[in-house]
């Protein structure tokens, strides 16, 4: 009967539904109250990622040339909470993928290998260039998806707003247009 | 124990309450470079979902934990022309570094060789962001600064108001998106 299959049909679209990004979107949410009122420091990547840049730049500029930029100078290179939380990020996701059994090397993503071939040099300079414009980009603007993207969208920041919006779309366009229907199967 | 904790003993939490970020990440499948891909390709909304319940749950609490006196605002000065270009040069690196940094950071101790180059590359970028700094911080940043501007101030819309707001925005338009995908 027509309306018993419209009901199957309801149940079958009900349990569908994937939770999973609503409550590790919660769980990331309620750590936010917990590192705004113990660590009085929002979740944020980038800006410790480029202290610890700092540090990686000392072999090749030296010390002296580090202390003395004025962009290391008021984000100093040190063992801090947030290059301690880096660490905290890599050791958690490490833990869940083990736990799921879901670590796995990869050096050539399944989409990336269809649309660009299988060379990893090719997608070894695409991840390089990629993350240093995407790094770049998120010194200009004070924070990343993580900094800027929920901590400071979830104070309502105005800032924050304006980036999320314009990286999202320019993402959207440049990865459709990278990635899109008719040039990748899906 | 007074709030907030601050001097050594705030480094042990850097690491649990960055465990417990990179633990979500990776529940979340978004260290799976082909989840954020897919939300790019408007495939997958993984990672908006999981952004807008992240931004609702966390900004409604520390909205109440502010009002409170439990919790300080860290608001980001609106340098209007600096935050427009770093989004996008952010949105062209993310698209085709398939991560954005926290989620490269994560893929990487899943054993994802190209997210942990794309690590090395934001070094470099961080590295030639330092370089270039006194001249942003001269012809860029001062372009359009707006201070540190909140938008219930801006626009005299309550605070709950926005996230109410964004509830049913991000409700309405997702279920309108998966319905038109599963039919």
């Amino acid at each position: 009967m027509a309306s018993i299959d419209a009901a199957q049909a309801r149940t079958i679209r009900r349990t569908r539904i994937d939770w999973t990004p609503y409550w590790t979107g919660a769980g990331i949410g309620i750590l936010s109250w917990v590192v705004f009122a113990v660590a009085d420091d929002p979740l944020g990547i980038t800006t410790a990622l480029s202290a610890i840049a700092g540090f990686a730049a000392m072999p090749f500029i030296g010390a002296e040339a580090v202390w003395r930029n004025s962009y290391w100078a008021q984000d100093v290179p040190s063992l801090s909470y947030g290059s301690l939380f880096l660490v905290g990020v890599m050791l958690g996701a490490l833990a869940a993928s083990l736990s799921a059994r879901q670590f796995r090397i990869e050096a050539v993503p399944a989409t990336w290998r269809r649309r660009f071939g299988g060379s990893v040099t090719r997608r070894f300079i695409a991840a390089f260039l990629g993350g240093a414009v995407e790094m770049y980009g998120a010194r200009l603007a004070g924070g990343c998806a993580s900094g800027h993207g929920i901590s400071g969208t979830l104070q309502l920041a105005l800032s924050s707003w304006v980036f999320t919006i314009l990286f999202f779309a320019t993402a959207i366009l440049v990865g459709s247009y990278l990635f899109g229907e008719g040039r990748v199967r899906p | 124990m007074t709030l907030p904790v601050t001097g050594m003993a705030l480094l042990p939490l850097g690491v649990l309450f960055g465990f417990v970020f990179g633990w979500l990440l990776q529940r979340a499948r978004l260290t799976d470079t082909e989840v954020i891909i897919g939300q790019l390709r408007l495939a997958d909304y993984t990672l908006l979902k999981m952004m807008v319940t992240a931004i609702v749950v966390g900004g409604v609490g520390v909205f109440f934990l502010h009002s409170g006196g439990l919790a300080a605002y860290h608001i980001k000065p609106a340098n209007v022309l600096a935050v427009a270009v770093g989004g996008v040069l952010f949105g062209v690196g993310m698209a085709i570094y398939g991560y954005c940094p926290g989620t490269g950071l994560a893929a990487t101790a899943t054993g994802s060789l190209h997210a942990l180059v794309g690590v090395i590359g934001m070094l470099a970028g961080a590295i030639a962001f330092a370089f270039s700094f006194d001249w942003i911080k001269t012809a860029i940043l001062p372009v359009a600064a707006l201070g540190t501007v909140r938008l219930p101030e801006l626009t005299g819309i309550p605070d709950l108001a926005w996230f109410a707001g964004l509830v049913v925005v991000a409700a309405l338009s997702l279920h309108a998106l998966e319905r038109r995908r599963r039919d």
